[in-house]
């Protein structure tokens, strides 16, 4: 076994890795860039090697640079966990020729899977099932018409070399793949710098779903339960689980086999995914071969018990798998949800900041796993992923691995950065995926218009206003015990409220109830006991209503209150009947327009235009960055508006009250 | 007996009815609440003690002999906020149009002078057309009566105005002089020369909202303390705001039960400061992470960003924060971020509540535009507030302190009390590079060399080694104890005495 290993990479992956080698008793080395210095995988690691600035092309895909670490560290295997260099032959070549071991498949396997025509032909006469296509490079459009005809309508055209959404195009008809042709053709080109085009049939509500393999150097291979993958946004995964819902035990068997037989093709040996896309009667067929261990494997893990990592490393250590195939059990359901710094509401862009606050759900063995890379005051970074942590969760089944993971991302407190707590929360409640509906196109299908608060199925929408009137009594309860009163006129709080939440008055009765510090409430005809031991400086707010147990995510604003809970965002307000009574008096009021344009705040140098005339711009975007005081000051949308002319340059000395940029 | 029950209750329904049903009506359709509304939300429910509901003008002119109505456009008297005392006045626009005249002013004038005595706040709901002007000079007289009150009082109770209407011409000098302003949106202005005055006279065209609304003065000329989006909210807030005044400076600043723990550590604070010192972060996160629960009442949050005044509580007592912004002008220090934090600071020192200062201050923002404006007296009022402070002043370093805007901001040489530093201060005359270009002036076509000394001078005082060694900071802290650190120096601060030697008064750069 090695005595120390290098992880060429960065996030949560190096933390996990990090974790599994400590475990094992193995040292580690991290290796980081300018933006990473502070990072959590740098903090976890025995040692840390600086290898450049933050743009990845110049650290973690800078193999020199690696090699270079690990010869310095004395480092005897590199894991590069997945993206970065994991799935490049020539990482692996160059490792060699140092004497270092690569935790991951040999490099002929690395090339024969990482081109999408061979991996197929490989695939192929391997046995395993292939999408009707033609076997080969597009010439031209006239030729992508004439394979279409003979493939049947719709079909799909993409890059060899793609990826990600880019370069795919699907068309219904000749005249949709002419263009279709053309248009993959120069978005393949432009991306990848490969403009060959295949073409194959398209599977119309497909779902993902993916075997993981596991092969040692002494022929042992084996595969384990499937994952199941569907649930994905801009043709990234984001909620993965095993087993899958639609899967019966022959096609599982089947699906295995094959990916089984797909590895011994190639002579694989370490981790492996095949991914395969699965039509409505259960027919699959190949995708593509990952050659590394993938984002979402903590969910295998959770149903086999197995720890894939241990696996790899052993694996490369040259040990045999030791396991065999009838050996291994899939236990109950895991679910794993992608938490991104991104909007849902703005079609999933990433958003980078400081992590103000930061408080993943607590771990529990076997239940409940935070594969996490960052840390309350760190900071999600432009140059790299914008993923926080994978949450993962456990049950005896479906149901139960939901419900665990309801709760959980009821407790996921980030602030600082836009993210997808709310929006995983409402997949978790939406009844088709509860139902395990699933294909490719779902998220697509159920939300087209973006992500909405009013499109999230409510369970218990009386439970946030409940939890506000509760909060208030507390608030009030402590204001009431203020030094300074007057003798026997000191305040006494009354039961009877009114929450106020989007234009509507509900009536609430709160009462203390002595015998077991809770509360009486009266809402709507019915009767709630709850007990909370919420202090005011929490952020989330624990509790038992009617012997239930919840959690919510509360702040205060101002005069109101902010609750989050199952993928809601609640504002409410607690006023007295009084008080109720007149501010139903007060006007509904739009914001104002605020100026019609962007002022400098401050005599500085125009450094940077970060929009374009025409641009729809978002409240708090940034439009511009002066530097001033020998500091950037960055000045942002003061409301969301387009962008009319740009009056200013980069390189212009700005005054005071100068016009930057008008707004239509 | 009867029949003078029979009247009493006839004069009180009459004061009740106010300006009559119609004139209500017309208030709330404006989304204004009547003077009584506005009482009744903001003191304890009952609570309300009115006063002088029977007084009435005694203005013969122009037929107002014929037009008395009870109370005269003014409800007034105390009641309890939380079960603390306060004194309240009120106006009411549905009578006379709120207009003041005299026996409306000495309305005003008897409960300034009982709170005065009894040492409790004073509220203002201003919500008045001006003088009445049927009065002519009488009503000046009830101005001038108020304004005088309101010179007494300050320093000694807290005077709050909430604008909840018009508030034009000799009226604004009122408010002007009490310690907060705050405002409506969209239904109160205040200015001392209306739109129709403005056009005859300048050929400005200017709408009331432009020239005194909410936002111009919370943004533009800093009059106003905040404002708020309707008089419900206003009220409760204003509720929310006497709760973390004393009474009068007879008094300490109340407390309640926290239980946010004094050692509460933050260990996202240790990565607060960036690596780059040229990028700025958000000095609200360092306040709203140590203050109690995170609850910060700021102040004047859009007018002179560069700086962050209000207040919080740290274990259930009030305290003053002022703190320097390096988000907005890096945090440097102007002509308007002086005044607003050199009132602020001499507000806390009136009526005892410590004063946190959060340092990263780059200097005083070069320019014509501020040397013209007089930048040196403004910024002299900030040094003279802290100066004159003999509240408990802990100040906390977290970055930049340099030059004059380093002695300023609370330092040691200006009696503060605990001084600490974050290990990333830098407390020096001035940036290394433009130190470096002073002293080695010749040199200055060598830009290797230049470097070199630039690394040198760093090193010499881009930390808090220098200003340690001399006892200028009393210890270098880890941001994440910062709660913890400041909330032990206020206890032991607690009990701190110190006078200033007597004098009428000191003469501040006003």
């Amino acid at each position: 076994m090695f005595n120390k290993i290098l992880i060429a990479n960065r996030g949560e992956i190096a933390c996990r890795i990090i974790r599994t080698a400590r475990r094992m008793g193995i040292a580690t080395v991290a290796v980081y860039s300018d933006a990473d210095r502070h990072a959590l995988h740098v903090r976890m690691a025995d040692e840390a090697v600086h290898i450049g600035p933050a743009p990845a092309t110049e650290s973690y895909l800078r193999m020199d640079r690696i090699v270079d670490a690990c010869r310095r560290t004395g480092a005897e295997a590199v894991h590069p966990g997945y993206g970065f260099l994991s799935e490049n032959p020539r990482f692996r070549e160059a490792l060699q020729a140092e004497e270092i071991v690569f935790i991951g498949p040999p490099a002929a396997a690395i090339r024969a899977m990482g081109d999408k025509i061979t991996s197929k032909r490989l695939a192929a006469e391997a046995g395993v099932n292939v999408i009707p296509g033609f076997d080969g490079i597009l010439e031209d459009g006239e030729q992508a018409v004439r394979e279409a005809a003979r493939i049947g309508y719709p079909v799909m055209l993409k890059a060899t070399a793609g990826g990600g959404g880019k370069g795919m195009r699907i068309a219904r008809n000749e005249e949709e793949c002419r263009q279709g042709f053309e248009r993959a053709r120069s978005e393949a080109g432009s991306s990848f710098g490969d403009e060959r085009i295949l073409i194959e049939k398209f599977i119309e509500q497909p779902r993902h779903i993916e075997i993981q393999v596991m092969a040692d150097s002494h022929g042992n291979i084996v595969f384990l339960p499937e994952r199941e993958c569907s649930l994905q946004r801009r043709h990234q995964k984001i909620i993965e689980e095993a087993p899958s819902p639609f899967l019966d035990q022959a096609t599982r068997e089947e699906m295995g086999e094959q990916a089984v037989r797909l590895a011994r093709a190639v002579d694989y040996t370490s981790a492996g995914t095949v991914e395969f896309i699965v039509d409505r009667e259960r027919n699959f067929y190949f995708l593509e071969m990952n050659t590394r261990l993938q984002v979402e494997h903590p969910v295998t893990e959770m149903v086999t018990g197995l720890d894939l990592v241990e696996l790899m490393i052993r694996v490369a250590a040259g040990e045999a798998l030791g396991l065999r195939q009838e050996e291994i059990r899939s236990n109950g359901w895991a679910m794993e949800c992608r938490v991104y710094a991104e909007d849902p509401a703005t079609d999933f862009l990433p958003s980078t900041g400081r992590l103000v606050r930061y408080q993943p759900p607590e771990a529990e063995h076997g239940r409940i796993r935070v594969d996490t890379g960052v840390f309350e005051g760190g900071a999600i970074s432009m140059y790299y992923d914008p993923m926080i942590a994978k949450l993962v969760t456990w049950g005896p089944d479906r149901d139960q691995a939901i419900f665990t993971m309801q709760e959980a991302l009821d407790e996921y407190v980030i602030r600082g950065v836009r993210h997808n707590i709310n929006f995983l929360a409402a997949l978790m409640a939406h009844p088709r995926f509860r139902q395990g509906e699933l294909s490719t196109s779902f998220i697509d299908e159920e939300f087209p218009h973006g992500f909405r608060d009013c499109d999230v199925v409510q369970e218990s929408p009386a439970l946030p206003l409940i939890v506000a009137a509760i909060m208030h009594r507390l608030y009030m309860d402590r204001a009431a015990r203020i030094s300074g009163q007057l003798p026997g006129h000191e305040r006494r709080v009354l039961d009877n409220w009114v929450v106020v939440t989007g234009g509507r008055y509900h009536e609430i009765t709160v009462r203390p109830f002595q015998a077991d510090q809770g509360y009486r409430v009266d809402f709507e005809g019915q009767h709630f006991g709850i007990k909370t031991d919420w202090s005011f400086c929490q952020h989330i707010l624990r509790g038992v209503i009617n012997n239930q147990r919840f959690a919510m995510q509360v702040e205060r604003t101002g005069l109101g209150y902010r609750l989050q809970h199952r993928g809601v965002t609640t504002e409410a307000l607690v006023l007295t009947p009084r008080a109720a009574e007149l501010h139903r008096l007060m006007p509904c009021r739009q914001e104002a327009g605020c100026s019609r344009s962007l002022l400098s705040p401050m005599p500085g140098l125009l450094v940077k235009i970060s929009v374009k005339e025409g641009e729809l711009v978002r409240c708090g975007q940034e439009l511009a960055v002066i530097e001033a005081m020998k500091m950037e000051n960055v000045l942002r949308a003061p409301v969301s508006a387009t962008v009319g002319t740009i009056v200013c340059r980069p390189g212009d000395c700005l005054s005071v009250g100068q016009v930057i940029l008008e707004f239509e | 007996m009867q029949d003078i029950i029979g009247q009493l209750e006839a004069k009180r329904e009459a004061a009740r009815q106010g300006g009559g049903p119609e004139r209500i009506e017309r208030q709330h359709g404006q989304g204004k609440l009547t003077a009584r509304e506005r009482i009744e939300l903001f003191l304890d429910a009952g609570s309300f003690e009115e006063w002088d509901m029977f007084v009435e003008h005694r203005c013969v002119d122009f037929g107002m002999d014929r037009q008395k109505i009870p109370g005269d456009g003014v409800v007034t008297g105390y009641g309890t906020v939380c079960g603390r005392l306060v004194f309240v006045f009120s106006q009411d626009f549905t009578l006379f149009g709120g207009s003041l005249s005299m026996a409306h002013a000495r309305k005003i004038c008897k409960i300034m002078d009982h709170a005065i005595k009894v040492g409790a706040p004073v509220v203002g709901l201003n919500d008045s057309g001006g003088a009445r002007i049927q009065e002519g000079v009488d009503a000046l007289a009830g101005y001038a009566d108020v304004f005088q009150r309101n010179v007494l009082a300050s320093g000694v109770i807290p005077q709050i105005s909430l604008i909840m209407g018009p508030c034009a011409g000799g009226a604004v000098y009122s408010p002007a002089m009490t310690d907060f302003i705050f405002m409506v949106k969209n239904t109160s202005y205040m200015f001392v020369t209306g739109p129709e005055v403005v056009k005859t006279v300048t050929h400005e065209q200017v709408t009331a909202e432009e020239l005194g609304g909410a936002l111009t003065h919370t943004s533009r000329s800093g009059v106003a303390d905040l404002a708020f989006e309707n008089d419900v909210e206003a009220l409760l807030m204003l509720r929310r705001f006497i709760n973390f005044l004393p009474a009068s400076n007879r008094e300490k600043p109340p407390v309640w039960p926290c239980n946010d723990p004094a050692e509460r550590e933050e260990h996202s604070l240790d990565t607060l400061v960036p690596d780059d010192p040229n990028k700025p972060y958000d000095m609200k996160e360092l306040i709203e992470k140590i203050v109690d629960e995170g609850d910060f009442f700021e102040l004047q949050p859009d007018y002179a960003a560069n700086i962050v005044i209000g207040l919080a509580r740290m274990q259930g007592s009030t305290v003053g924060i002022v703190a320097n912004q390096p988000l907005v002008l890096a945090g440097c220090l102007d002509m308007d971020s002086s005044r607003k934090a050199g009132r602020f600071v001499r507000f806390c020192d009136a009526f005892n509540i410590p004063i946190i200062t959060l340092v990263d201050v780059p200097g005083f923002l070069p320019g014509t535009s501020q040397e013209y404006g007089g930048i040196i007296k403004h910024g002299a009022k900030l040094l003279y507030a802290y100066a004159e402070a003999t509240v408990p002043k802990v100040t906390v370093i977290t970055r930049k302190a340099y030059g004059g805007a380093y002695d300023v901001m609370s330092s040691k040489h200006l009696r503060g009390d605990v001084n600490f530093a974050w290990p990333t201060a830098e407390i020096a005359v001035m940036g290394s590079k433009g130190a470096v270009e002073i002293i080695f002036r010749r040199e200055s076509n060598d830009e290797e060399k230049l470097r070199q000394r630039t690394d040198e001078y760093s090193r010499r005082f881009a930390n808090p080694f220098v200003a340690g060694s001399r006892g200028f900071i009393d210890d270098v802290i880890m941001p994440h104890k910062t709660r913890t650190r400041i909330c032990r120096s206020l206890a032991m601060l607690r009990e701190k005495k110190l006078e200033n030697p007597w004098r009428k008064h000191g003469n501040i750069p006003l």
